[in-house]
Order: structure tokens, then sequence, then C-alpha cells
């Protein structure tokens, strides 16, 4: 896939780890009908941590994440996001969806609304923020991720790094304590996946706490604090990156990384 | 890497090669392409032109006043000593009145026109969102007002109808307010909202106007839905049709799709049960055999019976139209949406049906058409349509005899309608085209 080096030079002065819980997942459980997905998953995610997910097709790791903002419902265990349990409760799906962004890997952006549209429609409708105000908020939000002057042109217009760079704008515009990306860059062509990555490492830069199912192992290595490898449900191996890539303990990590990384 | 060639300067446009542009290149590209194409045109020419030969004169060469069918056959005998004879349009300058406005009486004619300017104007922020939002007043106030125009009596019965929209609404935020928080908050103030506007309508909106009708007659002159004929009974029936139907399919489509059973499952079924059944039973069923079958003084407006059977029956037809534009939009539309925090509502108002109706639009329009054209239908029980008048003009002894002019002014101004509609769904096809990939 991809090599294991960034060539951007990461700061992480901003990158600090606060001890307070920003995701909680404990024994959780999943199923398709019959099919156990998820088995008794752990996770604890520190405010500010990012934490990249990676393992073989089919693992679950798409299923982790959209658990956490209850797009998929867990049948076991618990996950409290921001102190608020996810339960069937409506109210507190809503509150945490608003707490956290997700990007996915088709973007979503809506296709009858503009660039800009598509940034201030949640905040707007969900925030009850003035129309003005909103749009001064995405305007600000699509200037980092640079892409202003796209802000009246449709989704379809864009190439797809744009799309997904817009897909991020277009969540941070909820001002969200969590981001979540479910391989934010395998819909890309190569020369656009850097500049999808740069985003996402400057986001991490500010202190973004993210959750990132990602193959991009470069950029695991550059921003990640923490690397969980998955496999057939289960969280299999988790460590800092160092150690993640050198020195894997389980077997099946070991093959999963001679793989991705061609070694 | 870093060393990029950028074109900094754009080159000019240059006009295509003259070969490929005007009438001459054009008629060569899409007329004489090829030996079968050209055959096929002049084939298709010769048949234009016969067709033009044929009909031209007898359109054109037309007489436009006359009293009778025999005085315009004199006309054409005095001109034509040959005994050529064209059309006679005599009758549709004698009848225009008849075939319009039914049987209003000339003193009455402004209460349709008015209604139709009403229709005219409510239509345009519907049809075109640039225009301002201010004119969607207009059509609220014309749901209420070209009934009133149309069936006339007192103000009471409508303004009483429209209250009812108000008490639902009322209910349901009141009902919105107190559950907030509730998992069934919405279905809870929404069946409220619906169980109000009902007692409203049917126990207590009657008694209210009858009391206020006595107290304030205000109003005009009331018009018996009998009466109602020509092409003021065809748009009347296809105008409410057309307004009532999608938003109840919409409904139906959403509720099709529901979660919760019950909805699923009456909506699932209602559909299916109209479409079980030509709309000419159901018509037939709802006007003749309603009148045995309920107490004797009870008495079916039949007008009102059939525009209610033809809302539910295009209603049924649009929603399964548009439940295929909602199965058509991605997931992943659901899933942003409801990752940004957008409640059903919203996520349905704001991301999924304007993409699901932009890709029904050209199913909703082919319905709307065929409902407007299926008006005549009420001729089985009820020969005030345009074709009844057209019946009825007949057998008026000026006018027996006359057979092509009637029928094709009545058809032509169909088509005018319909080709409307097929035109304008086009261009907001265009409109609504933003590079969907
Ligand atoms: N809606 C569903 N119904 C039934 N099974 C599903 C559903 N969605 C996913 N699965 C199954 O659950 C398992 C985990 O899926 P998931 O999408 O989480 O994998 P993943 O690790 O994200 O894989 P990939 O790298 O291919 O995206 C797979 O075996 C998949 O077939
Ligand atoms: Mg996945």
């Amino acid at each position: 896939m991809s090599e294991p080096h960034m060539d951007t030079a990461v700061d992480r002065s901003h990158m600090a780890v606060s001890d307070e819980v920003a995701i909680e997942i404990q024994a959780m459980n999943k199923w398709y009908g019959e099919f156990h997905v998820l088995k008794n998953i752990d996770l604890t995610v520190y405010q500010g941590e990012r934490i990249v997910i990676c393992g073989p097709s089919g693992s679950g790791k798409s299923t982790l994440i959209r658990c956490i903002n209850a797009l998929e419902e867990h049948q076991k265990g618990s996950i409290v996001v921001d102190g608020t349990l996810l339960s069937s409760d409506l109210k507190n799906i809503d509150k945490i969806r608003s707490e956290v962004g997700m990007c996915f890997q088709h973007f979503n952006l809506f296709p009858h609304l503009t660039i800009l549209e598509n940034c201030t429609l949640a905040p707007i409708w969900v925030r009850k923020t003035p129309k003005k105000e909103a749009e001064e908020t995405a305007m600000h939000f699509l200037e980092k991720v640079k892409i202003p002057d796209q802000a009246n042109k449709y989704p379809g217009q864009l190439s797809g790094g744009q799309q997904q760079r817009v897909a991020i704008a277009r969540s941070l515009c909820m001002k969200p304590r969590i981001m979540l990306f479910d391989e934010p860059t395998s819909a890309l062509d190569p020369e656009m996946i850097k500049e999808v990555l740069d985003t996402m490492i400057g986001l991490a830069e500010e202190g973004m706490t993210m959750l990132c199912v990602t193959h991009e192992m470069g950029f695991a290595q550059a921003v990640a604090n923490r690397v969980i490898f998955m496999d057939a449900g289960q969280i299999v191996e988790q460590n800092e990156p160092h150690a993640f890539f050198n020195n894997p303990q389980n077997d099946r990590t070991k093959l999963f990384l001679s793989q991705i990384l061609g070694h | 890497m870093s060393l990029s060639f950028v074109r900094t300067e754009m080159e000019e446009p240059q006009p295509a090669p003259s070969s490929t542009v005007g009438i001459v290149a054009w008629a060569r590209t899409n007329l004489f392409s090829s030996i079968p194409n050209t055959i096929l045109t002049i084939i298709a020419l010769y048949l234009l032109v016969r067709l033009a030969v044929g009909i031209f004169p007898w359109i054109f060469l037309g007489v436009w006043d006359a009293g009778s069918l025999s005085e315009c056959r004199e006309i054409f005998a005095e001109l034509y000593p040959d005994g050529r004879e064209y059309a006679c349009w005599a009758v549709i300058a004698d009848r225009w009145d008849q075939i319009i406005f039914g049987y209003y009486s000339a003193d009455q004619y402004w209460r349709p026109i008015l209604g139709w300017i009403l229709i005219g104007v409510s239509a345009v922020p519907v049809l075109y969102p640039n225009t301002p939002r201010s004119l969607l007043y207009v059509t609220v106030a014309t749901a209420f007002v070209y009934p009133f125009l149309v069936w006339g009596g007192t103000i009471w019965p409508y303004l009483m109808a429209a209250v009812g929209f108000g008490v639902g609404y009322g209910v349901y935020r009141i009902l919105a307010a107190v559950t907030a928080g509730n998992a069934f908050s919405s279905v809870i103030a929404v069946s409220g909202s619906v169980i109000a506007a009902a007692v409203w309508w049917i126990g207590l909106s009657g008694p209210i106007s009858g009391a206020l009708a006595e107290a304030m007659p205000w109003g005009i002159e009331a018009f018996r839905s009998r009466d109602l004929a020509g092409f003021a009974l065809a748009i009347t029936i296809g105008v409410v049709a057309i307004a009532a139907s999608l938003p109840l399919a919409i409904a139906l489509a959403l509720g099709r799709q529901s979660n919760m059973l019950i909805v699923n499952k009456l909506s699932t079924g209602f559909i299916e049960m109209i479409r079980g059944v030509p709309l000419i039973t159901l018509i037939f069923v709802a006007v003749v055999l309603l009148q045995y079958f309920l107490p004797s003084g009870t008495d079916v407006d039949p007008i009102l019976a059939i525009m209610i059977l033809v809302t539910l029956f295009t209603a049924a037809y649009i929603a399964e139209v548009i439940r295929a534009g909602l199965a058509a939009v991605p997931k992943g539309q659901y899933e942003a949406a409801d990752s940004l925090g957008l409640n059903y509502g919203l996520a349905q108002r704001l991301i999924i049906l304007p993409q699901a109706l932009k890709i029904a639009i050209p199913g909703i329009v082919s319905n709307f058409i065929s409902v407007f054209k299926d008006t005549v239908l009420v001729s089985i029980v009820f020969p005030n349509d345009p074709l009844g008048i057209a019946d009825t003009i007949r057998a008026d002894s000026n006018w027996n005899g006359i057979v092509w002019e009637l029928y094709g002014f009545i058809a032509l101004v169909f088509f005018l309608f319909c080709f409307a509609m097929s035109r304008y769904s086009l261009s907001l096809e265009k409109r609504l085209q933003t590079g969907h990939r």
C-alpha cells in the first residue's frame, strides 16, 4: 500500500493527551442477525487521542466506529461518549451525534446542495445557528481545508480529494469534540490522498480526538498515538505506533503488517 | 515532483468548423446521414405536407361567425360554389362560455376566472423556487379561497376547514412540547394533531359554521356541485387531485418505508387496494352504490366524492413512484444526515425527499397528466365533463351534426395543459441537475 513514512513534519506540540475520557466502550458485542461481528470490545479513548484502527477486510472496523455514533446498534455492553450513555433513547443519540463528526469512505456529500449549503445545513437546522453565522463558520473551515473558492459549486463538480475535504469541513462545522473517519482515503486516487491526509494531520495538530480506520500506515506513524489491530471482530493488539510497527506481538498482526507493508 | 507544468494563460475559444454548424449541417447530420435515414426523411416530409395541405385550409378557412351549423353551410355555399366546406368554428364562439364555465350564470363568471388566476399565482412559488417566498401565503390561501369561489355560500365552512389545520398544528406544538424527550414524542404529537383536526372537522366545524352563518351570512351565491361543468369541472377536479395527491403520496411512500408496523401495513394495504381497482369502478362505487346504501336523505355530493377518489387514486400511484425515488437515494445519504445529528423529519425533508422527488419527477408528472385526462371519466356517473358538454351542445338542433370542431377544440385544450406540464417537468429536471454522479 503506502510507504510507512510521511514526508510531512508533524507538529506534535498541541497533541497532548488528557486524562479525560472521551469514549468508553465496555464489553460491547454486536450481531448482524446470527453473525457475531464484534466480540467483547473494550476500548477507552482519552480526549486528544489519535487512534488508528487497522485490520483485514471484514474484521469489523467500520462496524466498530459506526457503533460509536449509533449508525449501528450494539446489542450488549456499553458505550459512553463524553459522559453520555448510548442507549435507544433518541435524545442521547442526538446528543452524541452532534458531538461526534464522521467522515465516510464515499464522502456522502449532499449532491443537491452547494458546498456551502452542505456545510451550513446541520448548524442551521440542528444547532439553530443564525444563517449568517453558520456561513461564516463554514467559510472558516472551508478555508482551513483549502477550498473556500469552491463554496458555491455542487459536490459533483469537485474532485474526490476536494469532496472529502469538504466532508471534513462539513463535520467540523458542527464543532465536534470527536471525529470518526472510516477509510477516508481509500476511494481516492493516489495524488489526492495526500491532500486529505494533510487536512487530517492539521486536525490532529490542533488536538482533535480522532478515531480513524485507515490503511495509511505513514499517517499512523506520523500522528497516531495508538494503533489498534482488529481481526474477526476482536481487538487483537494495540500499541503506540513505533512499537506496533516494529515489534508486533501477535502472529496475525505480523502477517497483516507483512502483507500491507510489503516486507 | 515540485517541477510543475501549469498553463498560466488559457487559449481563446475557437468557433467550431463551419461544416458542423448551421442549418445545412444540422440537416445533414439529422435528416440525411445515411440512405435509410434519407428515405425516412423523404417519406415523412411527404406525409407531413399531405397532412398540412389537407388540414390547414380546413382549420384556417373556417367560419367563426354564425348562429348554427346550417348558417355555416350557407356561408360556405355562397363563398365556394364548388361545394367545398371548412371548419365551422362558430360553435366554439357560440358555446365558449358553456364549454369553459359550464352552468355558471354570466354574472358569476368572475368566480372561476378569479379562482384560476389565484391558482396560477399560487403555482408560481411552488414551481419556481427563486420567486419570493411570501407568494406561498397566496398558495395557502388559495387552498380555501378556490373552493369558496367555486361553490360559494357563506365563508364560514371554508374558514372552519382552514381553522381545522390550525387546530391540528396547535395540538401538535403543545404535544411536542409536553412530550419532548420522550422516544415517541413525534408519534404522539402527530397522531394527537391528526385526531384533533379530525374531531374538529367531523364534529365541530359543521355546527359552528352553521351557527356563524345564521348570525353573519357573509358570502356569495351558492353553487351546486351538480351544475359544475365543462372545463370549470375538469380543472377543479384536476387541480384538487394534483395538489392534494402529492402530499398524501409522500406520506404514503414514507409510511410504506416506515419501521412502525402499523403505519407500514396501513400504507401498503391502502396503496395496494387502490391500485388493484380501476378508477372507473371506484367512481361508480362511490357515487352510484353509496347513494343506494346510505340512508335516504344523506346526499353524496358526486363531485366531492369523485374528487376525493381521484385524489386517493393518484396518490397511491404517485406514492409508488416516490418509493422508487426513495429507494434510489444511496444509503450513505441517510447515514451522513444521521451522523450530522439531523432527526428523521429534518433528514427526510432536507436531504432525502429533495433527491427522491427529483428522481421521481418524470413519473409524478406522468401521473399528473393522466389524472388530468382522467377527469373525463366522471362522465360515467355525471355527464358534465367537457365531453358531456360537447354532447349537450350536439343535441341542440342548431349544432346537430357538428363533430370535429368541438372535440378537436376540447382535445386542444387538454393537450395544452398536458403539454405544459410535460414541458415544465423537463425544465425542472434540467434545473435540478447539479452534476449528481
Ligand atoms: N448490514 C450488514 N448486514 C450483515 N452483515 C454485515 C453488514 N455490514 C457488515 N456486515 C458484515 O460484518 C463484517 C464486518 O464488516 P465491516 O464493514 O465492519 O468490516 P471492515 O473491517 O470495515 O471491512 P473493510 O475493510 O472491508 O471495510 C463483515 O463480515 C461484513 O460482511
Ligand atoms: Mg469498512
